[in-house]
């Protein structure tokens, strides 16, 4: 199948429900995924199609559906666990922390935990403090797990299905603003290996890293910059964990300057450690401090404007790659 | 503990090779001893140490290119304990000294000042991003020059723009840009005057021929060294053009160290110091006139011989040259020429004789002297070179 205006939740939808077909081990559990179709509608229809014992509404317990997810994948199911945002993940930490990146390690190999988690993340929505953060990089801490961050239409889909062939436990987080977004989807492309970033625009002055919707907000500023002339390079980095350290060296080689986007806050943050390894691995490419845009500091606020102001946007991708560029 | 620094050994200097250790880690130095050689535009120099003491650690190594003031080794004071390393202050570059100072003294740092010794290393001081510093050595760029001519940091931009330039003046060697530099400021900032005369050299030549009958070939006095010998003695008797236009002041030096221009083999020229010629016999004159000239051509100078020059000599005479015109080396306020010794009609009394004549010049800074006081020297070399056994 071939479609230019699939939106991101088509695809994701499209990809559990092909998968669904594919292998009778596979099924979809969380909060109001089934009777309702999902909090943000992504599994609108499935019920009906793949009936309740495979699209499975389960009661408000984070920690107990994802450790029944972990069971049922130990036990050679192949689940999809669906959190409703990122927030309310950390309910189920212990779980996905202690048991679901450990198992494989603990057992001495013998058990494998081929586990898809899939939560909402991300701020922009006026759901203020407790449903907004971005906490992918938190997660990319974590050895055990894999970290998939889908931003195009056609990851979305891909990313699904790449998830569910691997082994061992995977995150998927999708921006909740990326939902309604359109792009072109192509079913029968081979999907790009989880762990292989994605140069999405090319360029020669500076690297612009993104991954999920700040994405799309990189590829806005890099079009700014381009009329003053700035000619930006925008990789989309798509897994935090395992990072994609070749090709991101790659483009420290060629532009020398470095940006990263996320929406994480800076502490500690993703960008943090991808900056640690642009050091260790490419310090002498470096012709200018590497620069971050990342969430202020604070608990996201509900105000729209504050909100708005403690997100990255295009317009401080743009003064941050000005800046950049002056450290000439 | 003190640093042992990159001397600068000219005001156009801005960093050297080091070449050679004379000393290692752990030996006893004295004050005045050559401890290093180090090369720069104008050859292979000795650097001499300013203190006693003990060579703690030796900061740099052979081949390395290190910046005026920058820290070539540690010297511990021979009170000193081992321990006290640990209290060493962080080195920083010095400004770049004028003239070489006789003393280099680096105040102990208090207790509450202390800071974690750093490596030592120059470079850290110069801001270049590590890309620049990358390119610079593929293309051969030296930051630290580099560095002296940029406002700002280095980033791969300037490298590059650095190593077009260096591209399009191939020839332009170290020596040259040297040339360039101080001779382009002489012509800018000194206006000259120029006085030239004739002297009479028959009298002298003869006598030197009677001098130099009774000696071995070793011992023979050249005429240039006469010449020098006569100089010196002239610049005795007016002082005002030995010494330094500086900070809008003259200064006359006590000390007369003529700068004798020497040509290269390899091209270039260089015009090292006849240190204190003014305690200098006529004997000890040609001696010290042969030992800097082969030393000069060997590459093997002493810091002070290229750093104290307080007035320049060029003799051109081998090559013909009638009359020298020179253009004064800064801060220098004056230079003396000297064409060739040639057979010339010469009036004597009312007869016309032939004689052996020699064209001095004098190229004076006019905000030092005057014309008179040009006029006042030639004429006192003049009378000096009629009478050349009182020059012994």
């Amino acid at each position: 199948m071939m479609s230019k205006d699939t939106t991101y939740r088509e695809a994701v939808r499209l990809g559990i429900s092909e998968a669904m077909e594919q292998d009778e081990r596979v099924f979809l559990m969380g909060e109001d995924v089934g009777r309702y179709g999902g909090c943000f509608a992504v599994s609108m229809g499935l019920q009906e199609k793949f009936g309740t014992e495979r699209i499975i509404d389960t009661p408000l317990s984070e920690s107990a559906f994802t450790g029944a997810g972990i069971g049922a994948a130990m036990n050679g199911m192949r689940p999809i666990v669906e959190i409703m945002t990122v927030n309310f993940s950390l309910l189920a930490l212990d779980q996905i922390m202690n048991n679901a990146a450990t198992l494989l390690h603990m057992s001495g190999g013998q058990l494998n935990v081929p586990l898809v988690i899939r939560m909402a993340t991300g701020g922009g929505k006026q759901l203020a403090a407790q449903h907004s953060h971005s906490l992918e990089g938190w997660y990319a801490h974590i050895p055990g797990l894999k970290v998939l961050t889908p931003a195009t239409v056609q990851d979305a889909y891909d990313m699904l299905g790449l998830a569910l062939k691997d082994p061992d436990p995977v995150l998927i987080f999708e921006n909740s603003l990326l939902y309604n977004s359109k792009g072109l989807l192509d079913t029968s492309a081979s999907p790009l290996p989880i762990g292989k970033a994605l140069v999405l625009r090319s360029g020669k002055d500076l690297t612009i890293l993104a991954y999920g919707i700040n994405l799309f907000k990189a590829l806005d500023a890099a079009e700014t910059l381009a009329k003053e002339g700035i000619d930006a390079e925008v990789i989309d980095l798509r897994s935090l964990r395992p990072l994609d350290d070749e090709t991101i060296m790659a483009s420290v080689r060629k532009t020398h300057r470095v940006m990263i986007v996320d929406e994480g806050w800076k502490s500690g943050s993703i960008s943090a450690e991808i900056m640690a390894r642009i050091n260790e691995q490419a310090f002498y490419e470096l012709d200018a401090p590497m620069a971050r845009v990342c969430t202020v500091e604070v608990p996201l606020p509900y105000a729209k404007q504050l909100e708005d102001a403690a997100i990255p946007q295009p317009e401080k991708i743009v003064a941050a790659a000005r800046k950049l560029m002056e450290e000439a | 503990m003190s640093e042992f620094k990159m001397p600068s050994l000219g005001a156009d200097m801005e960093s050297a090779v080091l070449m050679e250790w004379l000393v290692k880690e752990g030996d006893r130095v004295k004050k005045g001893q050559v401890i290093a050689e180090v090369e720069t535009s104008k050859g292979v120099i000795e650097i001499e140490v300013f203190e006693d003491g003990i060579i703690e650690k030796i900061l740099v190594e052979i081949g390395t290119e290190c910046a005026v003031g920058m820290p070539l080794a540690l010297i511990r004071s021979k009170g000193e304990s081992v321990a006290e390393k640990e209290a060493e202050s962080k080195p920083e570059i010095a400004p770049e000294p004028e003239s070489q100072s006789s003393e280099i003294s680096e105040p102990e740092p208090s207790p509450e000042t202390k800071e974690v010794p750093q490596a030592v290393n120059a470079e850290k001081h110069i801001q270049a991003s590590p890309a620049a510093r990358k390119r610079a050595k593929e293309l051969g760029v030296d930051l630290a020059v580099l560095a002296s001519k940029t406002e700002g940091k280095i980033r791969i931009k300037q490298v590059e723009a650095a190593a077009e330039t260096k591209d399009k003046v191939p020839a332009m060697d170290g020596m040259r840009q040297a040339i360039a530099a101080a001779m382009s400021r002489s012509n800018r900032e000194i206006p000259h005057y120029y006085l030239s005369t004739s002297i009479n050299m028959t009298p002298s030549l003869q006598w030197l021929e009677e001098q130099n009958s009774n000696r071995t070939i070793q011992e023979r006095i050249l005429p240039a060294a006469l010449l020098i010998r006569a100089v010196v003695q002239a610049l005795g008797e007016v002082p005002e053009l030995n010494g330094f236009w500086q900070e809008d002041a003259q200064q006359v030096s006590k000390e007369i160290h003529p700068g004798i221009a020497i040509a290269l083999r390899k091209g270039g020229v260089i015009t090292p110091a006849l240190l204190d010629a003014q305690e200098m016999t006529l004997d000890e004159t040609m001696q010290a006139l042969g030992d800097l000239i082969s030393r000069a051509r060997a590459g093997k100078l002493r810091s002070a011989e290229v750093t104290k020059q307080t007035i320049t000599i060029t003799n051109l005479g081998d090559l013909g040259v009638e009359r020298v015109y020179g253009v004064i080396y800064p801060p220098q306020v004056a230079l003396i020429g000297l064409g060739r010794i040639a057979d010339a009609p010469w009036a004597e009394g009312d007869a016309l004789t032939v004689r052996k004549v020699i064209q001095a010049t004098i190229s004076g800074d006019h905000r030092a002297t005057d014309g008179r006081t040009g006029a006042l020297f030639l004429d006192k070399l003049n009378e000096l070179l009629q009478k050349p056994e009182e020059l012994l």
